[in-house]
């Protein structure tokens, strides 16, 4: 008796795995139907909806619009486009341009803060033609920054004015720069950055027109300004130190 | 029948034949038994994943460490208070290990940053699903007696909401989805109980309809119910899909049931058409700051303006001129409760502002509505509908009692198990979905459901589904020392004249004093001991432009000396802060005053925000500084400089750690400063 019991756990874990590896397979395979494409074009263009900064695991605001131009470089309705890329759910992930050779998709985020890519293509005479478009997630602790900024630092910050907010960027002799200004920010160290956050200006010996904030945000909210600054960061940060190669 | 029998026996000696064959096979037995638990460990799911993870950090530079940190066997949090016993970390290995960052596998990856520690609060508190399951399946997706899968990661600030009942910085769906289910007047019909028991109570303010035929037409009311989005989009009003003819009845029973009003019709001696002056009445409603309440669309189509009050883009095509006249004359009349103020406008304003707002007609809107005179059955059937569709749950309405209880209660409704849901076809079953279907498109579940269809975005939906999923069982389970209890407004009233003058003037709209009120405005409830009266006196009656930027700014009422008078004596008596001391001596030398001035210019850089002098600061984010020496008072300065955070709770000053000495100087430089004459100004 306890011989057959044992057996069938292990047959019942092996059907387990089997099923397991299959639901991991399918996992990556969408089933969703293709249409079949009406014409083939030679170029795809981005219309909108590159470089959105959205939450994790949630849909972007805007949706994601490609358009594709035949060889004149004139819209073309019928072609067939493709959506995908490495953590991101795009919804429809296939689908034929419209009448004025857009294809639109709303895309939902991964689960990791970051960068994402999704691709879009459609085939023309010779190979694919591809467009590739940016998209960034934040996660708790780098929306909590995002809501910081907004509150105390982006009207110095962000030299655009926004209806609800007037910046404040043109009236400071000395000029800060935007926090996705990557090409600046990014040679500052995490400890450089927490130093002038909590401490001001001054503490890298920079104008004092850059207020201390140590006594206003507590050590975790300085944290979560610099990992909104470091996600948002274009080009992209790469923190330094140890990297640790995948083989 | 001998044969079976027979061969059974053999089989019987073949085993157990002689003793020690029997002990042989009996051996051989309980060796396998015995060795069903470990093969079975050895191959359940989460020995694989911990096989996987050792490979995994292998080849890691610091793989050493993460080694050393990695035990083998079931990992387990148990909090006993909390009902908590999470084996998830069996199998998800690295949720503290910082190096892990870059890991996108799961369940190895590290966990995004939050405010709380693991082994404080363990998994499913905010993730759901099933902590003591040591399967994938089981763990994640069990609905077994109504337990409840995980949380999907974008509805995932609804485990916040278990405990943290007011809102919180970092749960930006949480919270609009909270405001939504008052302010969209989901709690008029379903009624709904935060785990402390409280009732979550509404926001808006649905205008009473027993005076309804003084303000509009049964055209206007008609065109309205077919689609209230049509008139204004931005409006909270749910569309119910009504036939032609049912929007016709409503309307019918509604006109025929109205009230006048005493006091409607007693309007000003003024004409709102006679001769309107579009520049005039623009620059009334542009100066009475119409738009900090009110939005208005542009020409591009864009909403202009606050959500305080309905939107105002077609009110030429809504409201009756005369009605018009005495609401603007004192709104308090027609609704002893309405969030406007009473500005007391002189009658030849009451003629520009109401003939300006009249001018906002869209002579498109409603202009095929034409109804015939409704029958007695059909008023009938009018107020039949409005009683079955439960229109009095929002609004006030002759003749028809307020329903309790109209739709079911959503106290629970985060915990509803999937076998009480009846899913819809091609929907994904689960209860986050169904909510979501729900909230969405309430029609599709049936002619017979009667919740109406709101115009809401994908992400008001999915806030909306946050809010309700976090209603959860667990919720009111969690002990009430782990809850952030949620802080009710208060029922502060001030009293008196000017308490009287305060509700007429609806500060409480914009302003907070004591726990009650807005936040539009700055919180008041120690202001008396910051300003100074002369000052507050002339702005009461005049309210000049304090900070540039602001684009939301207070209103000019048009107050007489007396009610300024009394109001400023009222605020400068009650409103007084403990923590600041009036009799504080403060050194005001020629010398301190120098020092001030310097530390404003060059230490503290006091100028990046705000403006002395026009021709040379330009700051934009603070109040202009200019005579801010006959605007506050100097021990008010002294205790803002020192900790501006403790004076007035989320301004947005930083607190800059200003030392005694450093403030009493700066006090005493910015109380030197008493206009545009003053000397204190950049040379
Ligand atoms: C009053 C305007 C103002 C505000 C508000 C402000 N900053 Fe700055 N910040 C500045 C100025 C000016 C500089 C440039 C100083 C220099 O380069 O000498 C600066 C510099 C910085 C720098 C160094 C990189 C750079 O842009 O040059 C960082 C990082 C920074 N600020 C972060 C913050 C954060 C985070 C906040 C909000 C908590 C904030 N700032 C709020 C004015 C401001």
């Amino acid at each position: 008796m306890m011989q057959h019991t044992s057996v069938r756990t292990i047959v019942r874990s092996l059907a387990c795995y089997v099923t397991l590896a299959f639901l991991c397979a399918c996992q990556h395979a969408p089933t969703a139907a293709v249409p079949q494409a009406k014409a083939t074009g030679a170029a795809i263009v981005e219309s909108s909806g590159g470089h959105q900064v959205g939450s994790t695991g949630a849909a972007l605001k805007e949706p994601i619009v490609v358009q594709v131009n035949d060889d004149k470089g004139t819209p073309l309705s019928g072609a067939l486009v493709t959506f995908h890329g490495d953590g991101v759910t795009p919804d429809p992930a296939a689908m034929l341009t419209d009448s004025s050779g857009q294809a639109t998709t709303t895309v939902t985020l991964g689960a990791i803060a970051g960068r994402y890519q999704l691709t879009a293509s459609t085939p023309t005479a010779s190979h694919p033609a591809t467009a590739t478009l940016v998209e960034i997630g934040l996660a708790y602790q780098e929306r909590l920054g995002a809501l910081l900024a907004d509150k105390h630092c982006t009207r110095c910050h962000d030299p655009e004015s926004s209806a609800e907010r007037v910046s404040n960027y043109d009236n400071l002799a000395v000029k800060p720069h935007s926090f996705s200004d990557g090409s600046t920010l990014n040679k500052l160290s995490d400890a450089d950055l927490f130093a002038i956050i909590q401490h001001g200006g001054p503490a890298l010996s920079r104008s004092p027109l850059m207020p201390a904030y140590a006594g206003t945000l507590s050590a975790s909210d300085v944290r979560a300004l610099i990992a909104y600054t470091r996600s948002i960061a274009d080009p992209p940060y790469q923190p330094a130190g140890t990297f640790y190669a995948h083989k | 029948m001998e044969s079976p029998r027979k061969s059974k026996s053999s089989l019987w000696h073949a085993l157990f034949g002689d003793p020690v064959r029997a002990f042989g096979v009996v051996s051989v037995v309980l060796l396998l038994a015995l060795a069903v638990a470990p093969t079975k460990e050895h191959f359940s799911q989460w020995h694989r994943y911990q096989r996987q993870y050792l490979t995994e950090i292998h080849d890691r530079g610091d793989s050493i460490s993460l080694r050393r940190r990695f035990s083998p066997g079931i990992h387990q949090i148990w909090l006993p208070e909390l009902g908590v016993v999470d084996r998830c970390t069996t199998c998800h290995l690295g949720l503290n290990e910082a190096s892990l960052s870059d890991v996108r596998q799961q369940p190895f990856r590290k966990h995004p940053v939050i405010p709380h520690k693991l082994e404080g609060f363990g998994c499913v508190i905010c993730h759901g699903g099933q902590g003591a399951a040591t399967t994938v399946a089981e763990a994640h997706r069990s609905e077994r007696d109504g337990e409840m899968p995980i949380l999907p990661t974008r509805f995932i600030e609804a485990g916040c909401g278990q405990c943290h009942q007011n809102a919180l910085a970092g749960t930006p769906q949480l919270n609009l989805g909270r405001a939504m289910l008052t302010r969209y007047g989901c709690v008029h019909c379903h009624s709904i109980l935060r785990p402390d028991g409280t009732k979550v109570a509404a926001t808006d303010h649905p205008p009473s309809l027993v005076h309804v035929a003084d303000k509009t037409t049964r055209e206007w009311i008609y065109s309205w119910l077919k689609d209230p989005q049509a008139y204004a989009p931005s409006t909270t009003m749910p569309n119910y899909k009504l036939s032609d003819a049912d929007a016709s009845d409503i309307s019918a029973y509604l006109i025929s049931t109205s009230r006048p009003q005493a006091g409607d019709t007693a309007t000003p001696d003024a004409k709102a058409s006679a001769s309107p002056d579009p520049a005039a009445g623009a620059s009334l409603y542009g100066q009475s700051f119409c738009s900090s309440c009110h939005a208005v669309q542009n020409a591009a189509g864009n909403l202009v303006g606050g959500d305080v009050g309905p939107e105002l883009t077609r009110i030429g095509n809504k409201v009756k001129p005369e009605w018009l006249l005495a609401w603007l004359n004192n709104p308090r009349v027609y609704d002893a409760t309405t969030p406007m103020p009473h500005y007391r406008l002189t009658a030849p304003q009451l003629a520009t502002l109401a003939g300006y707002m009249q001018g906002k007609t869209d002579t498109d809107y409603g202009a095929n509505v034409h109804l015939t005179a409704a029958t007695t059955q059909q008023v009938a059937h009018g107020k039949l509908l409005i009683s079955t569709l439960g229109c009095a749950a929002c609004h006030e309405i002759n003749g028809v009692a307020k329903p309790e209880n109209f739709a079911p209660e959503l106290s629970s409704i985060g915990s509803k198990p999937r076998a009480q849901i009846v899913f819809l076809p091609g929907m994904e079953r689960s209860l986050p979905s169904y909510i979501t279907g729900k909230v969405r498109q309430p029609g599709a579940f049936g002619a017979g459901v009667k919740m109406p269809q709101f115009a809401l975005t994908n992400a008001q939906t999915d806030a909306l589904t946050t809010a309700l999923l976090a209603l959860t069982s667990r919720s009111r389970a969690i002990p009430d020392t782990l809850r952030v209890a949620y802080v009710p407004e208060t029922a502060y009233q001030p009293a008196g004249h000017a308490g009287r003058l305060m509700t007429e003037l609806a500060c409480f709209s914009c302003h907070r004093i004591n726990g009650r009120g807005g936040d539009m405005a700055p919180d008041l409830t120690a202001e008396g001991s910051s300003v100074q009266r002369q000052w507050l006196v002339d702005f009461l009656k005049n309210p000049n432009t304090l900070r540039p930027a602001l684009i939301r700014r207070m209103p000019r009422f048009n107050l007489s000396d007396g009610e300024s008078e009394v109001l400023t004596d009222y605020m400068l008596t009650v409103y007084q802060s403990p923590a600041i001391d009036q009799e504080m001596g403060l050194a005001t030398t020629p010398d301190v005053i120098e020092r001030g001035r310097q530390l404003y210019y060059s230490k503290y850089a006091c100028q990046g925000c705000h403006i002395i002098d026009a021709k040379v600061d330009k700051g934009y984010i603070g109040p202009t500084l200019t005579s801010v020496g006959s605007r506050l008072t100097p021990a008010w300065i002294y205790e803002w400089l020192k900790n501006p955070e403790a004076v007035r709770a989320g301004t947005m000053q930083p607190n800059q750690n200003i030392s005694d000495e450093d403030s009493q100087a700066l006090a005493a430089f910015l109380s030197s400063l008493k206009g545009a004459a003053s000397k204190g100004a950049k040379p």
